[in-house]
């Protein structure tokens, strides 16, 4: 430690060797606690990515077997048959993404219009509790959502909703909104996946509104903005990057949930353009048959399958950080 | 405080008839109980700079931002008596606030540019007004950097963030924000207090060209400042007006003893 430390000391200051010591390594600051202090700390703070890292390769090499004799077919194929060994994950996986994705539809403008409120229209007083009780929505078990689900939205969702969107609209000329109402299906599942993103995206967007400097706000109402155009102009774009962010974290919430998607979705493992059509997740997958599972190829197919939500989880979350730091990038370059 | 008759009355040196452009009748504010304006009594001059003097707390920035009902923004505050501009009532029910804040610009102690493009910055009072028409954006925007002396210095980066000017052209990119509008009148409230001297230097002969088209009303604590660029000077002190004169009366030979004590700097 003492030696890197002398030598630039000598390079720039062209003292005598003997001069330049001591009061280097005084500047360098590398006394025994500091080294400790340091060594403790980066230990920390390896121990995290470290943990992920072990995670990764635990679950991938426990996941090897099935993937190996499945191949690329394990994540296109949609026959999932313990009884003949047969697995592919392809219906998990859609269902994965597309629970998550109308999850995000509905909470996201819903969020951010509570976000809104909160931060620029509601009087003092109505903040807090306001905030407080959509905050309580992270609070609830997602149990708890699931058997809501079951007793409350699925009726509401068979009777009303789904025929709403399939008749009255006229969605059903699609695929997407076609076929039977049964109930439980991919639909309800991001329904209620979009309650419980919703206190996530809404909660990190009313924190990143409230920090918008005022200055912000009142450059843009002496300019002749109204209320509107002054949070439309103004306050969004400059919290923009933070409100993407709090998206994100509502992503991830509503691509790992587990409990209360098994209990609407319908578990059904089969490839399905409609949202009303019952389908499966990677995590409902896994919950509903691990401690099932008897054979070790069957083990290994559900390893596997954790395997690949993993993957997306990775994906996902890469694909989100590269929008913020390009949007970031473009408040400081090109806007 | 309330112990009004304890204070002499201003001295004001009135205007010429016909000069006028903003005035004040018997206006006081306050913040929720505390009363931050007593009274004031003032016409400002058009196509004139002005400048408020005072020791900090004095009222004269709570009057500035009364011009264009900035104030209005601050929940728990209220008003009494009148602000006329071209002798219409600014505080009349019938007074369209936005309308009003376009006609009446205002720049911040800290420039504030929005985290957008140079280009989009200044567009952005046109735009709000429904100006679509490209071109037309184009030559507002090019007019009003020019107006500000910042177009040969940004007019290859329209497209780069504002943020990365420093802070004297980003408080000349303020300025042409807000001459994008094509107001009548432009408040400045401590506009120099954060830049270095040329770049307050820079603003200071800005404003002395803009004025013979604008009426310029400016907040300072830089005496310095109000005796360069000021053409009439308004003293506060404890929410009251002291004394208004020609600024070269008023620094040479002022009626008020506390305005003499402020501008020798005995007290401030």
């Amino acid at each position: 430690m003492t030696e890197p430390a002398i030598a630039p000391a000598e390079s720039t200051s062209g003292r005598g060797p003997g001069g330049a010591g001591p009061a280097s390594t005084s500047l360098g600051g590398s006394s025994t606690a500091d080294r400790i202090y340091n060594g403790v700390i980066t230990l920390f703070a390896l121990c995290v990515p470290l943990l992920l890292l072990g995670l990764f390769f635990e679950v991938g090499a426990a996941g090897w077997p099935a993937l190996k004799k499945f191949g690329v077919g394990f994540l296109f194929s949609s026959n999932w048959d313990p009884v003949r060994e047969q697995f592919g994950v392809a219906p998990a996986i859609v269902g994965t993404l597309a629970t998550s994705i109308v999850a995000l539809i509905i909470a996201t403008p819903l969020a951010l219009g509570v976000a809104i409120y909160i931060a620029e229209f509601a009087p003092t007083w109505l903040r807090t509790p306001i905030a407080f009780l959509v905050d309580l929505l992270a609070a609830i078990p997602s149990v708890v959502y699931g058997l809501w689900g079951i007793f409350v939205l699925v009726p509401i969702m068979r009777s009303t909703v789904m025929p709403f969107l399939r008749d009255t609209l006229h969605l059903g000329a699609t695929p997407f909104f076609a076929g039977p109402a049964y109930g439980p299906s991919v639909l309800t599942a991001g329904v209620i996946l979009a309650i419980m993103a919703l206190p996530y995206i809404s909660s990190v967007s009313r924190e990143v509104l409230l920090a918008v400097p005022r200055t912000q706000r009142e450059a843009a109402l002496a300019l002749g903005a109204t209320r509107w155009e002054a949070i439309q102009g103004a306050v969004l774009p400059y919290a923009r990057t933070g409100i993407i962010g709090g998206i994100i974290l509502g992503l991830g919430r509503a691509l790992g949930e587990t409990m209360a998607v098994t209990m609407v979705i319908g578990n059904r493992h089969d490839l399905s353009a409609s949202l009303f059509a019952p389908g499966y997740s990677i995590a409902s997958l896994i919950a509903n048959e691990f401690t099932e599972a008897s054979g070790d190829l069957h083990l290994s197919a559900l390893m596997a399958a954790g395997f690949v939500l993993f993957v997306i989880t990775l994906i996902v979350n890469a694909i989100a950080r590269w929008l913020v730091w390009q949007m970031a990038g473009g408040q400081r370059s090109v806007a | 405080m309330t112990d009004v008759m304890a204070l002499p009355a201003p001295a004001v040196v009135p205007l010429d008839p016909g000069t006028g452009c903003i005035e004040a009748r018997a206006f006081s504010f306050w913040y929720g109980e505390k009363q931050a304006l007593f009274e004031i009594d003032l016409e400002l001059p058009k196509r004139a700079v002005t400048a408020f003097i005072g020791p900090s707390g004095c009222g004269k920035s709570t009057f500035l931002r009364s011009i264009n009902r900035m104030n209005e923004t601050i929940p728990g505050t209220r008003k009494t008596g009148d602000i006329l501009l071209d002798a219409e009532d600014i505080y009349d029910a019938r007074t369209d606030v936005v309308g009003l804040r376009q006609r009446v610009g205002m720049v911040f102690q800290k420039w504030n540019p929005f985290p957008k493009s140079i280009y989009d910055n200044v567009a952005f009072g046109p735009r709000i007004n429904g100006e679509r028409h490209k071109a037309t954006l184009d030559e507002i925007v090019e007019r009003s950097l020019r107006r500000a002396a910042l177009w040969d210095e940004v007019k290859d980066r329209m497209r780069e963030s504002a943020t990365g000017l420093s802070g004297g052209q980003q408080q000349r990119l303020c300025i042409a924000r807000t001459l994008a509008n094509d107001p009548e009148v432009i408040l400045l409230d401590e506009p120099c207090s954060a830049l270095d001297p040329i770049a307050t230097q820079k603003i200071e002969e800005l404003l002395v060209e803009l004025k013979r088209e604008l009426t310029i009303v400016i907040v300072t604590h830089n005496l310095q400042q109000a005796a360069r660029v000021s053409d009439r000077t308004a003293f506060f002190f404890l929410g009251r007006l002291i004394e208004y004169a020609p600024t070269e009366q008023l620094f040479t030979s002022p009626q008020q003893e506390r305005t003499e004590a402020y501008v020798t700097g005995r007290f401030g």
